[in-house]
This record gives structure tokens, sequence and C-alpha cells, in this order.
């Protein structure tokens, strides 16, 4: 029974797209087929930050209008044959978008992948809507800062209301993705705490992913970053978040680059 | 580092707790949608619960509506009693 996921959050700039590449490959990684979609039309990046820039020929609006099969669009990973992409167009309008349209490749690939991970794009107009609209359930990508809760909290509000799901009474499964998190600045009261953000939206608690430089590296060569270093604190956390999307139950640990963050402390007391 | 550093460092402190009191503030004022929406349906789920101990009503005809105002809300039931 294939999964539709929705990485969302509202704010841009979280790692929505990361957070995308990094689960999808993890999940693929663990056996099952995947789809990653690319809903950001006109600002498409995770054919970017999974490395396939240079493979996109058709893409998500080719397929709406029929003018490609869905086949034809899918560009396979090089890294995992069970991973595939679905880019979004780069030069078309967002409104090139429709309802009917993605209602139909959801459907489509929900037949053939295990997981469907819709990336959206920042925002709550047409295209992070359409992005939930067939949401079996969402990962809210959530940074520990102000305006990052506050937008969550308003996705959240539209995941309850305007999805498919919702409007059939049903509920989208939600879980709250914590990325960027600086335990050192939250130990000193410099950053919001996970209890914190965990107070404020309720949600149950998919992962933290640290803040890490491993997360820039891994875009700069264009592999998910559970692929780029998977012994990296980052790539920890989101293999244990993909073990919980699952099922599994993980006890729940903030991995941390120990030298990093001995390396973090010396430059501190060095500046 | 001076001495002055160090005071403004420790007034930078603690900011963390004033960004969470900021957040729970607003998130209240601005009507959180999610509890707005649950509320609806648990008012509704129990209404009709209510109405049917007494009279047969079709779930279906009973509406629940929440007029969010500035300074007022309302709450209009609107329930169909077959004759």
């Amino acid at each position: 029974m294939a999964k539709v996921l929705v990485v969302t959050s509202g704010k841009g700039g979280v790692g929505k797209t990361t957070s995308t590449a990094a689960l999808g490959a993890a999940l693929a990684q663990s056996g099952s087929t995947v789809a990653v979609v690319d809903f950001d039309v006109g600002l498409r990046n995770l054919d970017l930050v999974m490395g396939a820039e240079r493979r996109v020929v058709f893409d998500f609006i080719n397929v709406i209008q029929g003018t490609v099969k869905l086949s034809q669009a899918l560009i396979r990973d090089r890294r995992l044959d069970t991973l595939w992409l679905l880019p979004a167009s780069q030069t078309r309008d967002k409104d090139a978008l429709t309802a009917d349209g993605v209602a139909r490749v959801i459907a489509q690939l929900r037949q053939t992948f295990d997981w469907v991970i819709c990336d959206s794009p920042a925002g709550i107009e047409r295209g992070a809507m359409l992005a939930m609209r067939h949401a079996d359930a969402a990962v809210i990508v959530t940074n520990p800062e102000v305006s990052s809760v506050r937008d969550s909290d308003r996705i959240i509000g539209l995941l309850d209301a305007k999805t498919e799901k919702a409007e059939k009474g049903e509920r989208v499964e939600k879980h709250l993705l914590i990325t960027r998190y600086d335990a050192v600045r939250a130990g000193k009261g410099e950053m919001l705490s996970i209890e914190d953000v965990l107070d404020i939206l309720s949600l149950p608690l998919l992962g933290v992913v640290p803040e890490s430089q491993e997360v820039l590296c891994a875009s700069n060569i264009g592999a998910p970053v559970t692929l780029c270093n998977a012994s990296s604190a980052p790539a920890r956390a989101y293999c244990d978040a993909m073990r919980r999307l699952k099922g599994e139950n993980v006890p729940m640990t903030i991995p941390s680059d120990s030298k990093h963050l001995f390396g973090k402390l010396f430059r501190r007391r060095a500046a | 580092m001076s001495i002055f550093n160090w005071f403004k460092r420790k007034g930078r402190r603690g900011s963390a707790p004033v960004a969470r009191d900021r957040l729970k503030v607003l998130l209240e004022h601005e009507g959180r949608r999610r509890l707005k929406s649950d509320l609806l349906g648990q008012l509704r789920g129990e209404i009709v619960a209510v109405i049917c101990r007494h009279v047969t009503v079709e779930p279906e005809n009973v509406q629940v509506k929440m007029n969010r105002g500035a300074t007022v809300s309302t709450l209009a039931i609107d329930i169909e009693i077959p004759a």
C-alpha cells in the first residue's frame, strides 16, 4: 500500500528539500521503492540537491499536460535503483499545476511506489496546497526559531482543513521534524529547546536534525545527506526519522558530530 | 574580550524563554486553526448525541457554525427536526 508523504513548512529555507532528499534516499536504501516529487514549479531545486540536474529532460508539468508519459519524466537515481525523481518545471508558471493533473499523477505514482514524497514549495499558495492535497502523512519541517514555528502552526491548520483526508473527515498523520538544532545554544537558553517547540506545536516528534556542515557539503556535491556521509550526525538523525516513519520504535536521541562540537567550542573561545 | 562584551553576551543569554512566551501569546491570539476545527467537530458530535437522545434527527441536518469577530464570537447551531 503506497503512502503519500508531504514535506512542508510554510517558511522557506528551513530544510524541506534537504529533508525530502535525505528521507527519500534513506527509505530507498531500506528497500522501499520511492518517488520524490518536486512541487516547486519555477524554482525547482530537488534535482540539484539529488545531483540529477543534468538529467532532467521532461518534468511534472509535461506529464500533467499529457505531452509525455509519467515513465518518461521519472529519473532513476544513479546510486539507488529504487529511488526516482519527478522534477518540477523550471520555465513554466505555477498555474500550470492543475488540481486534476496533480490528482492523476499522484494516483499513478501510488500504483508503482511504496512511498511518494512531495517536496512542497514555501508559502501557502497553489503549489504548497497541491503538494499537501493528497497526503496520507505530513512531515512538518521546523527550525527552532520564532518565524518558522509560527508558520508551522499555520501549515498544521491547513493540513487539518484543506487536504483530501481532512475533507473526508479523516486525519493526515502529522510528524514534526526539527532541523538546524544547536544543542549547545539551546542548553544556554539562546535557542528554543525541543521541549519548547513541542509544547507550542503539540505534534509527535519524528526527529531532530542537528545543525551541521555536512548538510551544505552534501548539497554542494549533489547527494542526499544520508548517502553523502552516512555516519554524520544529520545522516543518522534522518535514518532514525525514516525508521520512525516506517513505524519502528527508535529511541529519540540527538546525534552530534562530537569532533564538530569540539571544534565549535574551540572556535567560540578563540573568537 | 572586554568586560563590556561579557555583559552584552550575558544580556543576550536566555532569549529563548522570551521567544517561547511571545510565540505562545501570538498563536493563542491568532486562534489556532486546528484547535478551532477540532473544537467545532467535537461540539457537533456531542450536540448530535444529545439531540438524538430525545428526538430523531439526521446527523447531516445539524449545522454548527462559528463566527469569529474581533471582540465577540458567535456559535450558531441549526438543527432540522422532522415534523
